[in-house]
């Protein structure tokens, strides 16, 4: 293979492991745009869901679309009562109580994962496990294609949602000022709610294309540790901005991984994140202001 | 010589221009207020003198002290405190505790001493907390002394945070909307303690203010500002009948 | 009801002001200090383990309680300290020189995290911290030559005049020993201006400035004596397990430490030791409760991480103020009996207000 060739594919590898993230990514930022939470929660909903895709392919016996899609009824459903049964109840506490207990609901999560479905490791078989195509000289795994289809599509759909919906306006109402919207008729608490299971749903569609590449585990729940340095490098709380973070970091680390020492691919994320956080102290597109006085 | 004076200070934020060469000279002992339209720059103002901001240009010099460019936590060992608009007092603490937060300009014993609670800091805490009461006397603390700061009545805050500012010892006061908020019993007692703490202490007090009954009642001199610009200067009753003013306000 | 009659201003400063206080604490003296000579050989481990945790946690109440800087990667700075215990000792730095050592390595490097990462407030500063400690931990497993990697190093043995006081009893006094020091250090340091600065950047930055306070060095500041406690009880840590590989500092260690501070209250020194010996016995208290279980639920893997989730779901949810605020609320029902009311501490509701513009 030459030169050209072998930077295609790892840029390709890149793209595929930074649409997950991307998807993640999009998924923390709905919620941290319409309620201010940063979900830490988010990665074990995608960890649980993936084991709920894997015990419905191999308990239930069921097909993988109709597994793929119980793993995102649950997950959203999951999500939805989470929100509504939990976080509901400190609405208007100092942010960082919401933070404390979104990391309590992940420690919840993980027990349960734990409980439910023990340490070991399961293989989750998609459609286009073990194919692969040629696009251009380089070979691409399918799934790799499915996965930046599938975020495609889920950017596509928000993106319409957000814009053009009722649903879509009140959250950006709401998430400009929750006070206001609330006067205005919009059901704040409802509303966010629905977005959490939203971005259930979508965590749920990353867990299920995340499982084939690594393994349904509960380490699974740590990539969201990547879509933090995601959301970082894509201005937190931007939409357009997580997708681009995300395969960045996909690339990043691909690129790492092949002309740093060894260890740098696994921490390069978070360096990412380190470096631009302290290089733009207020995110890269300002989000942050000071405060008036 | 006077004790406060901006020379041409300008503030422009991306494209707007918040304050325009605004030049005003406030001499020891006066009660000063600036009075405005919202938006008039008049916070603006009081932000640039304690540098919560840089001039685009012009000059703010203090007893002649040029403090254009001291860091931000410097403009207090110039005797310069402040107010806040909406109040900025440390809320999980108690009254006593945001009076002494007063006092943390002056020494404490040092820095090494604080971990052994040495006798120099004894002495020192002593000293501050004593400084302290004489402010809580004068303002009429001392009910509230131990009670946290987040739970008093908006009114009470208020003052809380006129003592902190006092606990400085500062030479000159600012105060920004100190009567906003308050009902007009409030208010009297305010005009009262401005006009002590100008007689008995000596400390020039510069004030924004909306509350007109406030403003004729202790200021000797009033400036007007609209737009970032600096309309009349002069006592309350010229200033009020002058037509920039009016225009100014009722519109043209 | 009980009023103070201060006739100086010295009465107040004064700690432990009235008998049932001093009587209290004599007691709980008395029984640490005789612990060890009834207690059996486990409970002196766990005493000892016990300890160390409330000194890491006091450190992080420091930044996070104290000056409200949110760290979720303190377990960097316990590798630190850990690490920088064994070179010490290695180097040939007998044991209560390399212990302080050690600590104000890791304040050094407290500060020097804290220069650039006070750039940053907040959920940012959360989450450079959470990443700084992940980086950490690679750092720590691939820089073999310092560290033994991923095989571990072997911790020297602790000796005070020639005699190892590595040994399960007096192990247990020297816990004990650093963390009463460093607890009175910082009850001190707390009720000093330090301290006061620290709550007034807490609180609101544009006023601590207004008052003189620079607010960016005591940020820093902050960093580097928390780092430096938290570094301490790393060092200990290190003796405690004697043989120290890198998951001991995982972000696990990083979240329990955040898990001790908020369920013990923060802002509050004693939280922070309510919190460390509630979090740090717990694993203990759920392994003694499976024994009891049907064995189909004690064999379940993962149990403890959900009783860890479930214990700081409730108190973020029903005692945001921890146990210490819980020990207050206890406290004034007695004093004020039969006079209390609940409805003293009840928070008003109100709708939340950005955080994004500050």
């Amino acid at each position: 293979m030459t030169l050209d060739a072998a930077l295609l594919q790892l840029a390709v590898n890149g793209a595929a492991v930074g649409a997950i993230y991307a998807l993640v990514a999009l998924g923390l930022v709905m919620t941290y745009k319409a309620t201010e939470v940063l979900n830490f929660a988010y990665g074990d909903v995608l960890m649980l869901s993936a084991f709920i895709g894997w015990f419905a392919m191999t308990s239930l016996g069921l097909p993988f679309w109709a597994a793929a899609l119980t793993a995102i009824a649950v997950a959203g459903g999951l999500s939805y009562v989470i929100d509504a049964g939990v976080m509901r109840r400190i609405v208007g506490q100092p942010h960082f109580s919401a933070v404390m207990l979104t990391i309590a609901i992940s420690f919840m999560l993980r027990g349960l994962a734990g409980m439910m479905f023990g340490p070991t490791s399961r293989r989750l078989e998609t459609p286009w496990s073990g194919h692969s195509s040629r696009l251009g000289g380089v070979v691409v795994a399918d799934i790799s294609l499915a996965i930046i289809a599938a975020a495609a599509v889920v950017t596509a759909v928000l993106f319409v949602l957000l814009r053009t919906t009722r649903f879509g306006i009140g959250i950006q109402a709401a998430s400009q000022n929750q006070l206001a919207a609330y006067l205005c008729g919009i059901r704040v608490k409802r509303l966010n709610s629905l977005v959490w299971a939203a971005s259930g749903a979508i965590a749920a569609v990353s867990g299920v294309l995340l499982a084939p590449l690594a393994l349904v585990d509960i380490s699974l729940w740590s990539v969201v540790l990547k879509a933090f340095a995601a959301l970082v490098l894509g201005g937190f709380g931007s939409m357009p901005g997580a997708v681009v973070g995300g395969v960045s970091i996909g690339l990043i680390e691909q690129f790492a991984g092949v002309y740093l020492p060894d260890g740098f691919k696994d921490v390069s994320a978070q360096l990412v994140l380190i470096l631009v956080l302290l290089c733009f102290p207020r995110g890269l597109l300002g989000e942050a202001h000071g405060r008036r006085v | 010589m006077s004790l406060l004076q901006l020379d041409g200070v300008s503030l422009r934020v991306g494209g707007l221009t918040a304050v325009r060469e605004v030049s005003v000279a406030v001499p020891q002992g006066e009660i000063f207020a600036i009075i405005g339209p919202n938006g008039a720059g008049k916070t603006s103002l009081f932000n640039i003198i304690t540098r919560v901001f840089a001039p685009s240009a012009g000059r703010v010099l203090v007893a002649g002290q040029d403090i254009t460019a001291v860091p931000r936590h410097h403009v207090v060992r110039h005797g310069i405190a402040r107010t806040f608009q909406n109040i900025e007092l440390f809320d999980a603490a108690t009254v006593l505790q945001n009076l002494l937060l007063g006092r943390h300009r002056f020494p404490h014993g040092g820095f090494t001493a604080q971990f052994a609670w040495t006798p120099a800091v004894r002495r020192a805490e002593i000293a501050s907390r004593a400084a302290v009461e004489r402010t809580i006397d004068r303002l009429e603390l001392s009910a509230y002394r131990n009670a946290p700061v987040g739970g008093l009545p908006y009114g009470v805050r208020k003052v809380v945070e006129l003592g902190r500012a006092l606990a400085t010892e500062p030479r000159l006061l600012l105060l920004d909307e100190p009567a906003s908020g308050l009902n007009p019993e409030e208010t009297r007692d305010l005009a009262f303690w401005i006009e002590d703490i100008r007689a008995e202490l000596g400390i020039t007090v510069v004030m924004v203010e909306h509350d007109m009954s406030l403003v004729s009642a202790v200021a000797d001199r009033v400036m007007c500002m609209s737009m970032g610009e600096v309309l009349a200067t002069g006592t309350a009753a010229e200033v009020q009948a002058d037509p920039a003013v009016i225009a100014a306000y009722l519109g043209t | 009801m009980r009023f103070d009659y201060d006739t100086s201003y010295a009465d107040a400063q004064r700690l432990l002001r009235h008998w049932p206080g001093r009587i209290a604490y004599a007691a709980l003296a008395a029984l640490l200090l005789a612990g060890p000579l009834v207690l059996p050989k486990f409970f002196i481990g766990e005493a000892a383990a016990t300890f160390i945790a409330c000194i890491m946690a006091l450190g992080l109440m420091v930044l996070t309680g104290f000056t409200g800087q949110v760290s979720l990667g303190h377990a960097a700075f316990v590798a630190i300290g850990a690490y920088a215990e064994i070179g010490l000792l290695d180097a040939g730095l007998p044991f209560p020189l390399a212990l302080p050592v050690a600590g104000a390595i890791a304040g050094l490097a407290g500060l020097l995290i804290g220069l650039p990462a006070i750039r940053v407030s907040g959920l940012y500063l959360a989450m450079v911290t959470l990443a700084f400690a992940l980086v950490v931990e690679q750092a720590v497993g691939r820089w073999k030559s310092v560290t033994g990697g991923y095989d571990g190093a072997q911790v020297p043995d602790a000796r005070l005049f020639g005699a190892n006081i590595g040994g399960l009893v007096p192990f247990y006094y020297v816990c004990l020993a650093v963390l009463v020091l460093a607890l009175l250090a910082l009850i001190n340091l707390t009720r000093g201006y330090v301290g006061r600065a620290f709550v007034g950047i807490r609180d609101s930055e544009a006023a601590a400035h207004a008052l003189g306070i620079w607010v960016s060095g005591y940020k820093v500041l902050a960093f580097g004596i928390s780092a430096a406690i938290t570094g301490l009880g790393g060092a200990l840590l290190a003796h405690q397990v004697q043989y120290v590989t890198p998951d001991v500092f995982s972000l696990n260690l990083s979240m329990q430490l955040v898990l001790m501070v908020v369920v013990g209250g923060l802002g509050s020194l004693r939280g922070a030791v309510l919190g460390a010996v509630l979090i740090g016995l717990l694993p203990t208290a759920i392994s003694r409760l499976k024994a009891l279980l049907p064995a189909v639920a004690a064999a379940q893997f993962g149990l403890e991480t959900f009783i860890f989730g479930l214990v700081l779901a409730g108190f973020v949810l029903f005692e945001p103020s921890g146990l210490n605020g819980r020990w207050i609320k206890l406290r004034s029902f007695f004093e004020a009996f039969p006079l209390y009311r609940r409805r003293t501490f009840v928070r008003g509701k109100a709708y939340a207000s950005s955080e994004r513009h500050r």
